[in-house]
């Protein structure tokens, strides 16, 4: 009977890979982005078409959840009223860590046009914001050049959140 | 950004300064003139008190005592045929006339005629709810009360509709500011950090077009670049020079491009 004989330093490379836990972590964190489904305007309604067959974010690993609990980003697409801005933020604390935020669009960003005395003047005043798409509203390509651009920015982080510079509303 | 000015008496000021400008009136005839308004008009007069009437755009316009306005549209429901009352709520006249004028806009749909019964009201007190006779009034009057502060008595459930609870201010009065006023512009902070964060967030940025200029992680000023998040002021910013690529510049003038000598 053939003995089963592998000399792994000769033959076709070693079957081990050598990399860095952070590497690893973060390989694993940039392709399963899965965001929350959470419309706030008419930029949600690119937000779906971005979710939907033609532009397809299943392809990234990004999956809309339905519950802040299972989600890492939160796409804020369209305008934040004030009144909503406490539930907002309530989603965004429920999200487990770590947790990305892309502001999508004007209105998510500045108020856009909403100069009002209503309307949230860019959500960074309450949430830590990560990514700000511009736009007007954005196109699908542009939410996935974001969300892209997201990937690129968790690669380069720590897989140690703690040692990721964030805003200082995280620490409120 | 424009200019800060008061709105206590914005009603006072001339709006149109053009003096060559004549303010468009829309022609204003005698309810007789039609004879179903009339007789609707002629109705409502035996059970309330008219202070006036018109027809304006086809559509009658009766004024009468805010007391009486229930009275009034139980009148133009029962026996004057107005099934449908498709809006209310008041207009501000505080600045101008000191008080607001309320008004309700109604469809009668077998005539196919329209009519608005206005009255006017003074600041502070509540009108008499119209639900029990239309139920589109519900929302409208949650409405009028959210953005003029005007209450309607009887109403089942007076509450504002379209600000939070905890909103202080009426927003649709002519003297409220269209930025929010002290409240409003730190509704969201105070709500969810509590006023110590105040500091540390800062106020609200309402110029569209601001720039700072020694902020170096929101923006870059061209030919001064430094990295992001370098502390910047006066004194450290010093001009560097712009690298522009080959491929994007070219110097067609210099020989060192690849040119036919003569064409084939």
């Amino acid at each position: 009977m053939a003995q089963h004989q592998v000399n792994y330093t000769s033959s076709g490379g070693l079957p081990i890979a050598l990399t860095s836990v952070d590497h690893l972590v973060n390989w694993g964190r940039s392709n399963s982005l899965w965001p929350l489904t959470y419309g706030l305007a008419c930029c949600a309604i690119e937000m779906m078409a971005a979710g939907g067959s033609r532009y397809d974010f299943d392809r990234f690993g990004t999956i809309f959840r339905a519950s802040p609990r299972q989600s890492d980003v939160m796409i804020l697409a369209g305008t934040l009223s004030k009144k909503h801005a406490e539930f907002a933020r309530r989603l965004y604390d429920q999200m487990t860590e770590p947790k990305w935020v892309i502001s999508m669009g004007s209105c998510a960003n500045t108020g856009g046009m909403f100069n009002t005395y209503s309307t949230v003047q860019g959500v960074d005043r309450i949430i830590p914001v990560d990514i700000y798409l511009p736009g007007c509203a954005p196109r699908p390509e542009t939410l996935q050049y974001a969300l892209m651009m997201l990937q690129k920015k968790i690669r380069k982080e720590s897989a140690n959140m703690n040692k990721n510079t964030k805003q200082n509303l995280r620490l409120i | 950004m424009r200019k800060y000015v008061p709105k206590g008496n914005v009603q006072k000021q001339s709006y149109y300064t053009d003096r060559f400008h004549v303010v468009p009136t829309t022609p204003r005839e005698e309810v007789s003139t039609d004879a179903v308004y009339a007789e609707q008009l002629e109705k409502l007069s035996a059970k309330v008190e008219v202070i006036s009437s018109r027809i304006e755009l086809n559509c009658m316009v009766v004024e009468v005592n805010h007391v009486d306005n229930f009275k009034a549209l139980e009148v133009l429901k029962e026996e004057c045929g107005y099934a449908m009352l498709s809006e209310m709520s008041a207009v501000d006249y505080l600045a101008k006339d000191g008080n607001f004028e309320v008004f309700y806009q109604m469809l009668n749909l077998k005539e196919a005629k329209r009519m608005r019964l206005v009255m006017r009201i003074e600041q502070g007190l509540a009108v008499e709810s119209v639900v029990p006779l239309y139920n589109s009034a519900n929302f409208a009057e949650r409405e009028m009360f959210d953005m003029f502060g005007i209450v309607s008595n009887n109403h089942p459930f007076m509450k504002r509709i379209l600000m939070p609870d905890d909103w202080e201010g009426n927003p649709l009065l002519k003297t409220y500011p269209l930025h929010g006023d002290e409240f409003a512009s730190w509704y969201e902070v105070d709500k969810i950090f509590g006023k110590d964060a105040r500091e540390a967030i800062g106020p609200e940025n309402r110029d569209e077009a601001k720039i700072e200029r020694y902020d170096s992680k929101r923006f870059s000023r061209v030919g001064y670049e430094v990295p992001f998040g370098a502390e910047l002021n006066a004194e450290n910013e010093s001009k560097t020079e712009i690298e522009y690529s080959k491929t994007f510049l070219v110097d067609y003038n210099k020989g060192d491009t690849k040119q036919l000598k003569e064409r084939k």
